[in-house]
């Protein structure tokens, strides 16, 4: 038997209000109005896919001694640099791993789960499996309101599990709902009519009822019932075709989130079983060309199992934006005068980049055998003036120490695509600091002495190599800051 | 400890450019200016310079590298030229490199020029860019207002002061500077401003608004150095030599380990130290006279004051506001407008510093002149509180 051990997702805090895309875009398409209410989760300008797959991964627990990772999606940063191992560097794993990028449709993170677990039935070891999305649309479409940026973490294996794999059913069609050519930037679609009757009406019951042909698991028995769309009640039409109970109906997260694409499906499904009970059917839908259609069954160690933060943790810590330029913004949707200290050309050379991947992608410093002091970044010499030791540090991963601030400041004359720049004096608790970013941070919070956590993030992107470049950023710890506002 | 530099080599001339935004100067230009004034100041021609130094940080924004554009700007005779560079405190490390050669014997007379064309980056505001290939990668994304404002947190938060009352000694600090820049016809501001002014000036970098950081300034300063036997043959009876010059680099302490709080230098209480000990200083509030400190920033200045003993730890905010900096106080800090208004052409600073200074010490300061100072202290800072390199100058009357 083989299933998922752990879970975890990750909403980045921007939430943009639809009220603000309706207010820039409805003179255009007044039918974008029927969307106005709620926010949609929006990537800061240093999250992508990659850094949003890093954090889900993050959120899990028990990332650790893995054979395999996958990383599904169908907006990662590169088309010709693998994504995977790029995120397994991010999260210290060992090079001795298994690594592979999973794209191509909106159900690649369900088809590539279906494979994951096929090969696990088959012999292989522990496997991470994650999806990540940030889809790039066109301003005044109705998808900018639909859509919503996030991702999800599985922990794949043959032994203590939270939730079984009892089967699954594909189906392949090339139903062209949608489209994104590999050169381009945004999808092209159909009619949403013809796509709701002629694609998921017609082509998802067909995965659905072969899958419970093979499992012989009464539909009335299914407590979760995930199908990712943008039609209201659609999941309820179909749910009812098979004598699924409409309660059993899970929440899209529209509203709130939006849909994250290839990452839906999962990140639902994450969102599920944090609230599932054991001894539960999960069915989980995804389509894009075809439909995958898995059924789980959650175990009793469920119980008492919780993400570090998990997709509820998320959603609770939003900060809400109403500034739809903003957002036209991050996205480079708008020719915009940056100013002239945008010119700046830093450019990193990948041998420099290569030769320092284990600071820059995994934040590892060094820890003095002697002294025991950890430090970042990591010397021939010991920093500790009491010591001074000459080659005497092994590798120390800061990425997941807590620490506070020493001092801060908003720095309104260096280059940021969204000024002020926060930065500060990270202090890490167990020992060693960093002058590093701030991101993420609701401004009035930020004080010295607040509690921080690291956060892998897009430090800069080379506008003329096209690179994106990463790095650890401090963000708020969650759940301090409403405690922090308390204090003052 | 070693010996020590103090009284083996005076200052026997100098010379400073009007600092400002020189549309009408090439770095070579501002070289020249300042380098006629102490030349003419010391009496000799550059056939008797025996080796050079030159002072400037960014000069890819101007002149190019090496010693050369000082060789080529004056025609010194194929003479030793060295070019040197550290931060901000580049100016003092040229006057370093002469006096150590004049010290050494390896040179008679030597040269010390310092350099900053700024205004042609097109910025308000030094320009960004790379800091090096690896600390891109993971340095914070800080201005220099940035990493100074840092200071000024940690500072409030470790002495429990109000953000208002330390906001208000930050502004006397730059109300203070302008006063007396007001007074100097070589400063690049000469505008009297008022504490109210300060407070409501636009935000820089938080808590630094505007009037809390000095702007960018094109300029030039130079020092003509030689030991006291050769400044008597070249007729000088009051010598102003050097009683102390120390340097002081961070080692990664400050930036990556847990001792330091971030409320004052570590440079700056070391190479203070060593300083007051080559000068045979004992009391330092009651025996500098005046002092030149790097004013990059309103609150580097109040640090500082710390740092070097003049105040109390946690104290010269009390100070400032007292006005016992102030040019009619107890010991007048920036006398000549300093960084925040005389200017910061980078490498041209630490030598402007010591202008004032020599000037000061020789009754040559006009309107700005002090009753009979007996040692002046410069303080040249460059980097950021959390990695930097400072220079500390002590000057003097040789008799004293």
């Amino acid at each position: 038997m083989v299933g998922i051990i752990s879970f975890g997702g990750y909403v980045p805090r921007l939430r943009l209000e639809r009220k603000a895309i309706v207010e820039a875009n409805g003179w255009f398409n007044p039918a974008l109005r029927a969307y106005a209410k709620g926010e949609r989760s929006m990537a800061n300008w240093d999250e992508d896919s990659l850094t949003m797959a890093v954090a889900a991964a993050r959120d899990c627990p028990g990332v650790a001694e893995l054979s395999s990772v996958f990383l599904a999606s169908t907006t990662l940063p590169f088309a010709d640099r693998q994504n995977a191992a790029l995120m397994a560097g991010a999260l210290n794993l060992d090079e001795s791993l298994a690594t592979l990028d999973v794209t191509g449709s909106q159900r690649c993170a369900t088809s590539g789960l279906i494979q994951a677990l096929c090969a696990l039935a088959g012999g292989a070891g522990k496997t991470l499996f994650v999806a990540a999305e940030q889809r790039r649309t066109k301003a005044a479409s109705p998808m900018e309101l639909l859509v919503g940026d996030g991702a999800a973490a599985l922990l794949l294996g043959g032994e203590n599990l939270v939730a079984e794999f009892v089967g699954g059913h594909q189906i392949a069609v090339d139903f062209v709902d949608h489209y994104r050519g590999t050169q381009e930037a945004f999808d092209y679609s159909w009619e949403e009519r013809w796509i709701r009757d002629e694609g998921y009406l017609r082509i998802v019951p067909r995965a659905i009822k072969a899958l419970f042909e093979r499992v012989e698991v009464p539909p009335s028995q299914i407590s979760h019932f995930l199908l990712p769309c943008q039609f209201p009640k659609l999941a309820q039409q179909i749910a009812k075709m098979f004598g699924i109970s409409e309660e059993a109906v899970a929440d899209n997260l529209d509203g709130r989130v939006g849909d994250t694409g290839a990452a839906h499906s999962l990140l639902l499904l994450t969102h599920v079983l944090e609230q599932a009970r054991p001894r539960e059917y999960i069915l989980v839908v995804g389509f894009g060309q075809g439909c995958d259609a898995l059924l789980f069954r959650t175990t009793e160690r469920l119980d008492g199992f919780s993400p570090r933060t998990g997709v509820s943790g998320y959603l609770e810590r939003k900060r809400l934006e109403s500034n739809y330029n903003r957002f036209l913004a991050f996205r480079g949707l708008v020719e915009r005068d940056k100013g002239i200290r945008a010119e700046a050309d830093i450019r990193t050379p990948l041998s420099t980049l290569y030769r320092n991947r284990r600071m820059a992608t995994a934040l590892v410093g060094g820890r003095c055998r002697q002294c025991g002091t950890p430090q970042l970044p990591k010397g021939h010499v010991c920093v500790n003036p009491q010591c001074g030791a000459v080659e005497s540090q092994d590798e120390y991963c800061f990425a997941d120490r807590g620490a506070h601030v020493q001092s801060w400041t908003a720095d309104r004359l260096t280059y940021s695509p969204d000024p002020p720049t926060y930065f500060g004096m990270v202090v890490f608790e167990e020992g060693g600091r960093l002058m590093a970013d701030f991101t993420d941070m609701d401004a009035s919070s930020i004080r010295v002495g607040m509690p921080v956590n690291m956060s892998f993030r897009i430090k800069h992107f080379d506008e003329l190599r096209r690179l994106p470049k990463y790095f650890w950023k401090a963000i708020s710890q969650i759940g301090s800051e409403s405690a922090g506002r308390k204090n003052q | 400890m070693p010996r020590g530099i103090k009284d083996q080599v005076v200052i026997v001339g100098m010379g400073c450019s009007r600092f400002g935004e020189r549309w009408d100067c090439n770095a070579e230009d501002l070289i020249v200016e300042a380098a006629q004034e102490c030349f003419a100041d010391a009496g000799v021609g550059r056939e008797q310079i025996d080796a050079a130094w030159l002072a400037t940080a960014i000069e890819e924004q101007h002149m190019g590298k090496s010693g050369i554009p000082l060789a080529l700007a004056l025609r010194l005779p194929f003479i030793p030229v060295t070019r040197v560079e550290n931060y901000c405190a580049s100016g003092t490390e040229a006057f370093r490199g002469a006096v150590y050669a004049v010290a050494a014997g390896a040179a008679d007379i030597a040269l010390a020029v310092g350099v900053e064309k700024l205004k042609d980056t097109g910025y308000g505001g030094l320009p960004q860019r790379s800091r090096g290939t690896l600390n891109d990668m993971y340095w914070a994304n800080a201005s220099a207002p940035g990493a100074f404002a840092q200071l000024a947190t940690a500072y409030q938060a470790k002495h429990g002061l109000e953000m208002t009352i330390l906001k208000q000694a930050m502004a006397q600090v730059s109300v203070k500077s302008h006063e007396n820049g007001s007074r100097n016809p070589k400063a690049h501001l000469r505008n009297r401003i008022d504490t109210d002014t300060v407070l409501k000036a636009p935000m820089i970098a938080e808590p630094l608004g505007l009037y809390d950081c000095c702007g960018v300034s094109d300029g030039a300063a130079a020092a003509i150095v030689t030991r006291p036997d050769i400044a008597r043959e070249l007729g000088k009876q009051d010598l102003v030599t050097v009683k102390a010059l120390q340097l002081s680099a961070s080692n990664g302490f400050e930036a990556s380990f847990n001792n330091w709080d971030g409320t004052y230098f570590v440079t700056n209480r070391t190479a203070a130290k060593r300083a007051y000990l080559e000068a045979g200083i004992r009391d330092p509030r009651a025996e500098i006279s005046m002092l030149e400190v790097h004013d990059c920033f309103s609150i580097t200045e109040l640090v500082t004051l710390e740092d070097l003993g003049l105040s109390q730890e946690g104290r010269a905010w009390r100070d400032i506001l007292d006005g016992f900096y102030n040019a009619e106080g107890t010991v007048p800090c920036q006398i000549d407008g300093g960084l925040k208004c005389f200017g910061h052409p980078i490498g041209a600073s630490g030598l402007r510093m010591l202008y004032e200074m020599y000037l000061q010490l020789l009754g040559r300061a006009a309107e700005r002149q002090l009753p009979n100072p007996r040692l002046g202290m410069t303080h040249n800072l460059g980097g950021f509180p959390h990695q930097n390199v400072v220079s500390v100058a002590i000057v003097g009357r040789l008799e004293s």
